[in-house]
Formats: C-alpha cells, structure tokens, sequence
C-alpha cells in the first residue's frame, strides 16, 4: 500500500525539481514554461492525493480546473513565444532583461 | 416731530444715496460719462446733505426724539447679535451735517479741480463712496458697524491718495498710510474684542449701561499683573484714533497723503475721516471717563501732537504740506480737549476744524490750479493780485485756524485752551504748556503760507505771471460757502454746543473731571468770551506769530536764512520730522525687509524648498537608485525572491 506520506514526496520532488529549472535554466524560455506545468503537475498530484485519503472529491474537481487553466496559459506562453522570436531571432532567458530597472 | 418709520427712511436715504451715486459713477462711468458721472454724484451726496441738515434741524431745534434701531440684523452668535443700525442723536446728526455738507462742496469744487484728469469718474465714484462709509461709521449704533465705516474710509482713503497709481510717490504713500493704519486698527479691534468679551455684547447703549457696573473690574492679561478693565479698552480703542485721526506716533502717514488729489485731502485728511478718532473717543466718552490713565494717555498724545507736528509745519515749502502738519497740530487739540473730558469741546472744535480747514485746503488747491500744480510755496507770491476770492476766503480761513476772536476757530481753540488750563488730570500742566505754545506756532505757519503766497513779489516764474487767474465757479463757489461757516458758526452756536444742553444725553462725563462746567460758570454770552478772549495770552499768542511771520517774511526774508544757519540742529530735526520716517523706514520697514529676508532664505529656501520639498524628492530618488539594483529584469530572480517570500511566510506561519 503507498502511504499518503510517498505521494506528497512525490510531488514535493516534482516541485523543487521545476523550481530548479527555473533557476538553473539559462538559456531556454521554453524550458522555464515546462518547468511550470510540471510545477502545477506537482501541485496537482497533492490534490489527487489528499482527495483520496480524504474520501472527498473537491481535490479531483479542482485538478480539472487547473488543468484546464494550464491548458490555457501554456497556448497563450507559446503564442507570446512564438512572437517573441520573430522580433528577437532567439529565445534565450539570459537576453529577456528589458524589464531592468 | 416726525414718526420713527418716516424716519428712518430718511435715514436710510441719507447713507445709501451717495453709495447708489458712487455705484452707478464707478460701474457704468463709460455709459454715464464724465458730465453724467459728476451729475450723479453730487446729486446723490447733495440729497444726503439736505436731509441731513433737515435732521440736523429736527434733533436739535424740534425735540426729535433719539433713534437707536438696528435696520437689519446680520447674524446672532452666541447671544451676541450683529446688526446693522443708526443711533441719530445731536452728536451723530451734526456729525452728518458736517460730513455730507463738506462731501457736497468738495463734489462741487471737484468739477472744476479734476477737470482735466484722467480718472474723472473714477474720482467721483470713490468720494461718494467715502462719504458713504462715513456716515455708516458716524450713524453707527454698535461697535460692529463702526468698524466696518473705520475700515471702509481707510480702503477709500488709500484709493485716493494712490489715485495717480503711476507715481512712484503716491504708490508709497498709500502703503504707508495703509500699513500705518493697520497698526491703529489693531489696536482698535483688540478693544472691540475686549468689549465684546467682557460687556457679551456690541450695542453702544448696552456698553454704555453696563460701563458703570464694570468700572472697578481688574483683569490679568500675562502674569500677575492685573489691569483697569476700562483703562484696557479705552487704550485699545484710542490706538485705533491714534492710527486714524493720526497722532504721534501713528501720523507719519498723514503728510504722505498729499500725494492724492486736493479735494481729497481737504475732504478725507482734513474734515472728516481723521477726526473719526475724535468723534469715535467721545462717543465712547461713557468708557474713558471711568478711567483716568487712559485719559491721561490721550491727553498726553494729543498735547505732544499739537505741539510739535505744528512746528514741522513753519519750515514746509509745499504748500499742501504746510496744510496737512496744521491739521495734525489741530487733531492734537482736539485729542487734548477729549483727555481733559471736555468732549464737547474736542467735538465743537472738530466741527468748526472742517470747515476753515476744508477750506484752507480747498484754496490751496484753488491756488494750486493757478499755479498750473506747481506746490512750491517759494515759487509763488503776490497771487492775491491775480485770484481775490480766494485770497479773501483764505484770509478768513486763516484766521478761523489761528483762532482770531470771533472767528469760529477762536470759540474751540480758546475754550480747549482754558479747559487744559482747569483740569486737574495727570499731564495736565504738560498739556497746557503744549497748547498754548500751539497757538504761536500755528499762528507762525499759517501766516507764514499766506504772507507767502498771497504777498510780496512773484510768482517767480514769469510765465506763471501770464497763465495765473481766478479759478472757475465751481471752485470758487465751495470756497464761499465754506469760508460762511468758517466765520460764523463758532459765535453761532458756542453757548448751546459748549455750555448748553446739545449734548446732553450724549456725552457723559464725570463731575471730578467736568472742566466744561466750571468753565461754563464764568461764561456770560458769546461777546463776553469774545473780550475774555482778547485779554487772554493766547490772542497775544497768536498776534505776536502773525507778526512774526510778517516781519521775517515781508519785511526782512534775511532773517529766515540766519535763523536756519544759526539753528542749524533745530532745523535738521525739523526737516527730518523728529526722524519718526527715518526710524519707521530703519527699524520697521527695514526690520520686516530683514525679517522677511531670513525667514525667506532660512524658512522658505532652505526648509520648505531645500528639506521639504527638493529634500523628499531626492530621498525618495537615492532609495530609489538603491533599490533598482533589485530589479535585474531576469526572470529567475524574480522567481527567486518569490520563493524566498513564500518560504518567509510559511515560516512566519509555522511558528507563530
């Protein structure tokens, strides 16, 4: 039987892995945008987990949710990807520092 | 006897037909024009000057009985209520016969005057509205109101003397008179406050019932010290006469005001609204006479200013000038007979004042125009030969002001004089001296003017000698009909007004300091003060400056130079007014300019714009310039100070 202790380690696993590939990451927005959806994956894992020990479904609505939501927003980071590269020719993370104060 | 309702329409009508003419001469000068806006005026103020002798006839031959009623009630706060209102009886209906007939005459006389200025309408439009504020400060029935009059002729009075607004001169002048005033109208407003605090109420005869009653009160105003509530007021309210009725040290503005037109300073700076200190003193009369110090106090201040304001006035060569130091000598007088309680006497002599002095000033002006303005006495002379009515009016008036017998000056300034001489109040002997050195003196500058101008050879300039005539009617018409009254109204109206029951009712005096009274014991007619008179010094006085005056400047001109190179101190202090202008112009004038200066470089520059303003500005860009560098622009940072902020709160909610 897996323990609800293995799937929350689990999905912190998955988490700090995204976070480092947030950080770590320096060359590719492609990969930073990965990086999240496995961040959200993580979180839902937690979801799916507590909804069953639990016995309650909320958790497995809200996977829906946010899958959807994650659905959206990867089309809508790769649309801006996408223009991102026919103004810029690359898409490196270390070259996106307009935003500098 | 004429009902209340009736009357007080006619009242109304008095004050608000010059303030309809000064309105429709002042708004719609361009549609009314010049002939339009003179008609109007002076039908407005000729109207209120009628009526006003017609009241004038009826409070004090016909038994009218005094009106004291509010017409229109302002607001009520906290019980006291502010209203507008007349109290009309002998004292303020002689007060507006005196004001609205000189209005009426120097509007006569201004037609010719400013015949060919700039401004015309403009200088109608602001005399009727003097005349206005005037009479609501005379007609007042509570202190209120009275302020509102004090301050409307002062705003009138600086128009005026500034109305060449593009001279440099009279744009000082009107300052300085305004800012001088202000000074008294402190004062001024600290006593009305005291009033209103201690009385809870504004009305004249609300105070002057309840004056009695608070006679001994003593109040602390810092420290222990504690002083005569009625000695309080009476200062505070005489340092308003002293700014306004221009008393040393307050009449260094006076002079100044010669830059205005002539009407204006035979009308506002002669006749009427400098003595409003005079007038307003012995309205309060119920007041002073409970407290001898601020008695004292005015008899001192008047005294000092008959004296040695007059003696300004022998070494003056503008001809205006000359007229203005003699009447701040003869406010001095004035101020005197109130300190010495002897009001009737102060008011008596105010009346007879406005009318040889509104004519002195109106001939100087007559004369002024012949000279083509030029105001140098030295320049002139010989003039009687070119303009006879106005040397004889002037005559007349000369000798009003010098106090010939039987001349209307001579009943006030004798019986001030033998007033001074019976009082018993501190500063009384010092005041007596001051008087009747006064009457030298005055005697000395006015016939040193006249023998100047009208006598000997001259005018110096020849071409002055072809263009110089008799001045139009219009301005020889006002000069007659001042120059009656300047004669007659003394002898006419002395036992009633002085030893009589004119004031009855009115003036309130105490009967320790009734010098008027025992002055009245010895009086047996008008013939019989007119011989005391001639005994008296001060006729010799007065014949001995006159002769002075003669003698050195008709007869022997060299000795005026001698006298001013051997006195050379004397004249120095002279010709520096006593350095009152100096001092002002070092200490107060200079003072503030310092004042103003640090507070400008250490208050404004390096406080409000150097710390507050420039100062937040720059703090706010060096935390800025710092804490820019937190802001990379790489995503990863930003993500990085996301989960550190993130793991801070976890931690904060752990383990609280």
């Amino acid at each position: 039987m897996i323990a609800l202790s293995d799937y929350l380690i689990l999905g912190a696993i998955l988490f700090s892995l995204s976070i480092a590939g947030i950080f770590i990451n320096r060359k590719n927005v492609i990969i930073l945008l990965m990086c999240i959806e496995l961040m959200l994956l993580a979180v839902n894992i937690n979801f799916i987990a507590f909804s069953h020990f639990l016995g309650d479904a909320a958790g497995q609505v809200f996977v829906f949710f946010i899958l959807t939501v994650a659905a959206a927003e990867a089309a809508i980071g790769l649309a801006i990807l996408v223009v991102l590269f026919r103004k810029r020719r690359n898409i490196d993370v270390d070259g996106l520092d307009v935003l500098k104060g | 006897m004429i009902e209340t309702g009736l009357m007080e329409n006619i009242y109304l009508t008095i004050v608000l037909a010059p303030l309809i003419g000064s309105i429709i001469a002042g708004l719609w000068r361009n549609q009314v024009g010049r002939a339009g806006a003179h008609w109007i005026t002076i039908l407005g103020v000729g109207i209120s000057s009628v009526l006003s002798l017609y009241v004038l006839k009826l409070h004090a031959f016909d038994g009218q009985p005094v009106y004291n009623d509010a017409v229109y009630t302002w607001m009520v706060s906290d019980g006291i209520s502010f209203e507008i209102g007349f109290l009309v009886d002998n004292l303020t209906a002689m007060m507006m016969a005196v004001v609205t007939f000189v209005s009426f005459m120097v509007h006569i006389y201004t037609v010719g005057y400013m015949a060919h200025e700039e401004g015309y309408q403009r200088f109608f439009s602001y005399i009727s509205l003097f005349t206005f504020s005037m009479l609501m400060l005379v007609m007042s029935n509570n202190f209120l109101q009275l302020f509102f009059g004090w301050e409307a002729v002062g705003l009138v009075s600086y128009l005026l003397i500034g109305f060449y607004f593009k001279k440099e001169t009279a744009i000082f002048a009107n300052m300085k008179a305004f800012l001088v005033n202000r000074v008294g109208d402190f004062g001024f407003l600290l006593g009305i406050a005291a009033v209103a605090m201690y009385f809870n109420t504004l009305d004249y005869h609300e105070v002057f019932a309840m004056a009695p009653s608070l006679a001994d009160k003593q109040i602390t105003i810092w420290g222990d010290t504690s002083w005569s509530l009625m000695t309080v007021i009476g200062v505070l309210l005489f340092i308003g006469a002293m700014g306004k009725s221009a008393q040393v040290p307050l009449h260094v503005w006076l002079p100044d005001s010669m830059e205005g037109p002539t009407p204006i300073s035979a009308l506002i700076h002669a006749a009427t609204m400098v003595t409003a200190g005079v007038f307003m003193v012995a309205r309060m009369s119920p007041i002073y006479e409970f407290s001898e110090t601020a008695l004292s106090f005015v008899l001192i201040i008047g005294a000092t200013t008959a004296f040695f304001t007059g003696l300004i006035g022998i070494i003056q060569n503008d001809i205006k000038r000359v007229v203005a130091y003699s009447t701040l000598s003869q406010l001095g007088y004035m101020v005197v007979a109130l300190g010495v309680s002897a009001y009737a006497a102060g008011l008596f002599h105010l009346m007879t004042h406005a009318f040889f002095k509104a004519l002195l000033f109106l001939a100087a002006g007559s004369v002024i125009i012949g000279m083509h303005h030029d105001q140098d006495i030295r320049n002139m002379g010989g003039v009687r030969k070119y303009m006879p009515i106005t040397y004889w009016t002037s005559l007349l008036g000369s000798l009003a002001l010098i106090g010939f017998p039987g001349f209307s000056g001579f009943f006030s300034k004798d019986a001030i004089i033998e007033a001074v001489h019976f009082s018993t109040i501190p500063g009384a002997t010092y005041a007596y001296y001051m008087v009747v050195a006064g009457v030298f003196v005055t005697a000395l500058y006015s016939f040193r003017m006249f023998f100047l101008v009208f006598h000997g050879e001259g005018p110096r300039d020849e071409h002055a000698k072809h263009h110089i005539k008799e001045s139009p009617w219009v301005v020889t018409l006002p000069l007659v009909m001042l120059a009656i009254p300047s004669v007659f109204i003394g002898y006419l109206t002395v036992g009633d007004v002085l030893f009589g029951d004119f004031f009855e009712g009115v003036l309130y005096v105490a009967p320790e300091h009734d010098v008027l009274a025992k002055l009245g014991e010895g009086y047996n007619g008008e013939i019989g003060f007119i011989m005391h008179g001639i005994m008296a010094k001060p006729f010799y006085l007065a014949m001995g400056g006159l002769f002075v005056a003669w003698f050195i400047y008709m007869q022997k001109p060299q000795i005026a130079d001698w006298i001013k190179k051997k006195f050379d101190m004397v004249y120095m202090v002279l010709e520096h007014k006593y350095g009152f202008d100096g001092f002002n112009q070092f200490f107060f004038a200079g003072g503030s300019k310092g004042l103003g200066n640090i507070l400008w470089k250490a208050g404004d520059r390096f406080f409000i714009d150097g710390l507050v303003v420039n100062g937040s500005a720059k703090t706010v860009g060096w935390l800025s310039g710092i804490v820019r560098h937190f802001q990379t622009g790489f995503l990863y940072h930003y993500a990085f100070v996301m989960i550190i902020g993130m793991v801070g709160l976890l931690v904060w909610f752990v383990l609280k």
